[in-house]
């Protein structure tokens, strides 16, 4: 659950919050795209780094650390693979090299800053303004409504899974005792009546909005219309620039960029 | 017996729903935890079988700490029936939901047969035996809920919110039948709001009022306290309220529900023919 509490949107202001969700979105992308173009630590490094002043001008810094603290287990599991399977089954060296632990930070680093972006991206940007930004491009409302309304009951949905768990614990449900097959079958009990209830309030859900003429209008106005402003037009400018940069180098440095062990070297010789 | 000494809860998003809480519950008792939305009262019951345990205090039940033992284990002493039957209704049949937690507690073939006949026969619902419990009315699925914790025969019961939902029979038949729990030896706890419910009940009443226990006592003496009740953010039963705006007249102040009332208000009738 922990990795969901640090996507979770909570409704304070700063200046991040104010932000165009379309321009968000455009800079964590353009974050996404960076990453996936790097394989190595440095640029990784300063990746992660350049978001550090975005998280805290917004003020989620607990949560984003929560959320990174979610994505531990699955970080480490790509640290692990990476080295291990570099080492058994590629031609790099055969000894557990500097270069090769470089490597695998360098996998982990680029996961945590994909999660990190779009974690800042769903800290800060309310679902209601998400859907907004959908509905302005010219998606249907009816999908916008449907992607809301999800991201809207996730926190319920979470809620009621627990409480149901807890209803079949206080009926001697172990959810953890047996063999993996077992353990699955364990949570029938919680699934079944966690879909039913789903059902159900997708059901009153559709019919409370019938009653209240849902789709009466076919043209709709919005209350509030997204409007680009001062801020949004600089963080286009930075994410563009960065995103320039970052081609720039991969065109033309993209081999020379250093190993940070190989860095490291000439400092143990200095200091020798 | 049930004994929290001084415990204190935190939720993992930082909300602390018990700050200090000492109760002591005595087998055999019947007992109301009352209170406002948020003040504490279903994570206090919820100590009581595992499934939360104290950051701060403990809680021992029948002497055994709950930290030491598991949920499944504390709720083969420990029945607790939570506010919507739908949480926890998953089975095909009726008679499956009311053996789902006999096999987990790994009842034998026969004694399971045995206790779901009894448990169905107890709330009025073999004619459903072989339904599924999602073609039942509310009411109905409250019982089966109901029946799926009674079979294994705790000794202690807890009931979250038991009235809502229900129409004036069940709530009656619901208050007869907890009478009867408790008339059999079975320390019985309910959390709720309806307060005309428990006037009618007049079990031992613990007001909640912000993760703290505000008062304790007889339900007729804690109901009637004019600035205890409203701290607790509840009213005051209609007959207390009565005997409230008539209280130049010389009538008793601690009278909570009708049949007291009729009592009080013929023998004061009488005196004054």
């Amino acid at each position: 659950m922990s990795v969901f509490e640090g996507f979770k949107f909570r409704r304070v202001y700063s200046p991040i919050h104010q932000l165009d969700p379309r321009v968000k979105f455009f800079y964590v992308l353009a974050i996404f795209v960076i990453a996936i173009m790097f394989n190595q630590l440095l640029p990784l490094i300063l990746l992660f780094l350049i978001q550090l002043p975005f998280v805290f001008i917004a003020g989620v810094q607990r949560e984003w650390i929560r959320s990174l603290r979610g994505a531990l287990l699955f970080a480490t599991m790509i640290f692990v693979f990476n080295f291990v399977f570099t080492y058994f089954w590629t031609e790099y060296p055969l000894l557990p090299s500097p270069s090769l632990l470089e490597h695998s930070i360098a996998m982990t680093l680029r996961f945590i800053v994909l999660v990190e972006s779009f974690s800042v991206f769903f800290l800060t940007t309310s679902p209601d303004h998400l859907g907004l930004a959908l509905e302005q491009s010219h998606v249907p409302y009816e999908f916008c409504f449907a992607f809301t309304t999800a991201v809207r009951f996730v926190p319920v949905l979470a809620e009621e899974a627990q409480t149901i768990m807890d209803a079949q614990k206080a009926r001697g449900l172990e959810l953890e005792r047996g063999n993996f097959i077992k353990k699955v079958k364990n949570y029938i009990p919680v699934l079944i009546p966690l879909i039913v209830s789903a059902i159900r309030r997708s059901l009153e859900l559709a019919e409370a909005m019938e009653s209240r003429a849902w789709g009466a209008t076919k043209k709709r106005t919005n209350l509030y219309v997204l409007r680009m402003k001062r801020g949004d037009y600089v963080l286009i400018l930075i994410s563009a620039t960065i995103l320039i940069l970052a081609a720039y180098f991969w065109i033309f440095y993209r081999e020379q960029i250093p190993l940070l062990s190989s860095l490291l070297i000439p400092l143990r010789l200095a200091a020798a | 017996m049930i004994e929290a000494r001084n415990i204190h809860f935190t939720y993992p998003n930082g909300v602390e729903a018990l700050s200090g809480v000492s109760v002591e519950v005595k087998t055999g008792e019947f007992m109301a935890i009352m209170g406002q939305n948020g003040a504490g009262k279903t994570t206090l019951v919820k100590h009581i079988n595992g499934l939360l345990k104290p950051t701060k205090g403990e809680v021992l039940v029948n002497g055994t700490s709950t930290k030491k033992v598991s949920v499944a284990k504390l709720s083969r002493e420990v029945g607790f029936v939570f506010q919507n039957p739908d949480h926890q209704l998953f089975c095909e049949t009726v008679e499956e939901e009311v053996a789902f937690a006999l096999r987990n507690f790994n009842f034998s073939k026969q004694l399971i047969k045995k206790r779901v006949t009894w448990a169905l026969n107890l709330l009025s619902l073999t004619q459903y035996r072989q339904t599924s419990p999602f073609m039942l009315s509310g009411g109905e699925r409250k019982r089966v809920a109901l029946a799926s914790v009674l079979a294994w025969n705790p000794d202690i019961v807890i009931l979250d919110e038991p009235t809502i939902g229900q129409d004036h029979q069940q709530k009656e038949k619901l208050r007869q039948f907890i009478v009867q729990l408790n008339t059999q030896g079975k320390t019985v706890i309910i959390v709720t709001h309806d307060v005309e419910f428990v006037a009618e009940c007049n079990p031992r009443v613990a007001l909640m009022v912000q993760g703290k226990i505000l008062a304790d006592g007889p339900a007729n003496k804690i109901l009637t306290n004019r600035d205890l009740v409203a701290q607790a953010s509840i009213v005051p039963p209609q007959i207390s309220q009565i005997f409230f705006e008539l209280s130049d007249q010389d009538l008793p102040q601690d009278i909570i529900n009708v049949y007291d009332a009729r009592d009080v208000i013929i023998k004061r009738l009488e005196a004054s023919t």
